[in-house]
């Protein structure tokens, strides 16, 4: 499969990434690799093979609806752009 | 026939509910959400996205959509599996949201509406399945920042998607109406608009009446009170016809309604079309439905309103009316029934709960939940008033408010120490009758010369001396014969 400047360009708005310069191109070609390399899947005969989506047979796996305080506010901020007020935050989101 | 002169069209709606279950931690992680907590103050690594943690599903997620799909008579799915919806925005920290895509947990079924003007008309559901929420993004605190609140991000949310079978604002309103109160009997919500538990967004369209082919589609969200939905509806029905009947065209596109102004205004269009590249989530295992559980959730059902209603009316013999307003909550309709289980007369069960009972709570601002009255007792003093034991307005207005002093005590016994008993003895009755003819004698010979009216004046003169036990039939008869001697 081969991947086209466009489709780098679409993939990076939906990511919100701006690749300027030669960025694009260096990352067209990882894409492409990428793709390259699980492309070799594509040689096999998959016929009647059904698609494997998780690593075990397991069903159900579910918990109590038991709440549990997991973190405390300053922890939770810690890590976070602007861990000195009460919210997170982030560049504006919505022009005035 | 040109397009142009076709000025008859009729609406084709179809909404999109979003229910924010009332679970006490969140769907994929165990921290809690309380409204209007502390900002950031209930989140965890899994809420907040961090690298390397793991989702865990809810179990009463689960069983709140089962509940639901069985209420709407929805098949429920055996296998579910979750997906991603992967979309680029702040208050989504995982950078997609789990939800379910090509494996609805609820397919089919509906709602059933209708209204006094209205025959009762089915509205069917396309799906439901269940989703989490995004946290909140705070524009117009900080002039230069977003700021976000992450505390909802991750609750279980309902998605309820029904089929294009809506034609006006009224049945819009009717469904949501029916919803909030599904959601509230089978307690997986609290329903509340105002604080974003019940959302809502419309698709609308037009088309001439009798085509079959649907008109563009346009969608309207920002829609915060059931009647914004019905009034953001009905404008946008007559702004498309306008449009119409004036030649233009309409294009697909996203309107967001203004309450203040009452009509609805194009939102900026998305400069690319969303792909969300949905695919199924491999972090969390697979739900099997199976038939004993679907079974056992059945059989833990609470009575629904739908059903209560039409029972009230067939078997119980209450106008329609009553058996909606019996019906509007849960707490009323679970009360009516202990009151029902007591023996007490369906007819004036209800109303007393509908007349004294309701407006003493209404005269308070209270709701039923603070109703706190056993049914027992209240049906005791019901009985008091069937066997003509007190008068109905000894019993509304003086026992009935001792009852609520002491909701413990026996009412006969209350009615006894506060000379409540009716007097239906004849001898006691006459003695007040004389009295009363007695302080106004120029008002009986007024009565005589043919003044009939003043009848009220010495009926009230009796009660009041009897202190409201004199049965008033009774009363009466005696007075006319008194005076007609």
């Amino acid at each position: 499969m081969k991947i086209s400047t466009e489709d780098v360009q679409k993939l990076a708005h939906l990511s919100r990434l701006e690749l300027e310069g030669g960025k694009a191109e260096a990352m067209k070609q990882d894409l492409t690799k990428i793709l390259g390399f699980v492309a070799a899947i594509e040689r096999l005969d998959l016929d009647g093979v059904e698609p494997l989506v998780y690593m075990t047979d397991r069903e159900n796996v579910l918990r109590d609806d038991d709440p549990q305080t997991v973190m405390t506010h300053a922890e939770a901020m810690k890590n976070g752009p602007g861990a000195d007020s009460d919210y997170f935050r982030v560049p504006r989101v919505v022009e005035k | 026939m040109s397009e142009a002169v076709v000025t008859a069209y009729e609406a084709v709606i179809g909404l999109e509910v979003h229910v924010q279950m009332n679970t006490r931690s969140k769907a994929y992680s165990s921290d809690g959400y309380d409204y209007g907590a502390a900002p950031n103050s209930q989140v965890s690594p899994i809420t907040l996205g961090h690298p390397g943690t793991l989702p865990k599903a809810n179990s009463a997620v689960v069983r709140n959509a089962v509940r639901l799909g069985l209420a709407c008579g929805c098949q429920i799915r055996e296998y579910n599996a979750y997906a991603r919806k992967n979309y680029f925005y702040p208050d989504l920290p995982k950078g997609y949201q789990i939800t379910q895509d090509e494996t609805p947990i609820c397919t089919g079924g509906g709602v059933w509406i209708s209204s006094e003007t209205m025959a009762p008309k089915m509205i069917g559901l396309t799906r439901i399945h269940m989703e989490e929420d995004t946290g909140k993004s705070i524009h117009d605190l900080d002039p230069f920042h977003t700021l976000l609140d992450l505390n909802r991000a991750g609750v279980p949310l309902l998605e309820i998607v029904s089929e294009p079978d809506f034609r006006s604002g009224e049945e819009a309103y009717l469904y949501l109406q029916e919803i909030r109160k599904l959601v509230r009997y089978l307690d997986i919500s609290d329903g509340n608009m105002e604080e974003g538990s019940l959302r809502c967004d419309v698709n609308i369209s037009i088309r001439p009446v009798g085509r079959e082919k649907f008109g563009t589609k346009i969608e309207v969200k920002n829609l915060n009170s059931f009647r914004n939905v019905q009034r953001a509806i009905d404008y946008e029905y007559e702004r498309q016809c306008a449009v119409l009947n004036s030649g233009g065209q309409l294009f697909q596109e996203t309107r967001t309604f203004d309450a203040t102004k009452g009509s609805t205004t194009a939102m900026r269009s998305k400069e690319d079309a969303n792909d969300y590249r949905y695919f199924i989530e491999p972090d969390l295992a697979p739900v099997r439905v199976t038939e004993s559980f679907k079974a056992s959730i059945a059989a833990s059902m609470p009575p629904l309103p739908q059903a209560l209603v039409k029972r009230y009316q067939e078997e119980l013999g209450l106008s329609r009316y009553d058996a909606q307003l019996l019906t509007e909550s849960k707490e009323t309709a679970l009360y009516y029934e202990a009151l029902l289980a007591t023996g007490c007369p369906a007819k004036s069960g209800a109303n007393w709960l509908m007349g004294p009972v309701q407006a003493w709570l209404n005269e308070r601002a209270l709701d039923w939940n603070q109703w706190a009255m056993p049914a027992a007792s209240l049906a005791k003093l019901i009985h008091l008033v069937e066997s003509n034991t007190v008068s109905f307005s000894a019993a509304a207005q003086q026992l009935f408010p001792l009852l609520i002093a002491a909701p413990d005590s026996d009412p006969k016994a209350l009615a006894e120490t506060h000379g409540l008993l009716q007097e239906s003895d004849e001898d006691a009755l006459l003695a007040h009758v004389d009295a009363a003819l007695a302080a106004f004698p120029d008002k009986v010979e007024e009565y005589k010369a043919g003044k009939k009216g003043l009848m009220g004046l010495f009926m009230g003169e009796v009660m009041k001396r009897s202190r409201g036990a004199a049965d008033p039939k009774v009363t009466s008869r005696l007075i006319q014969q008194r005076l007609e001697s």
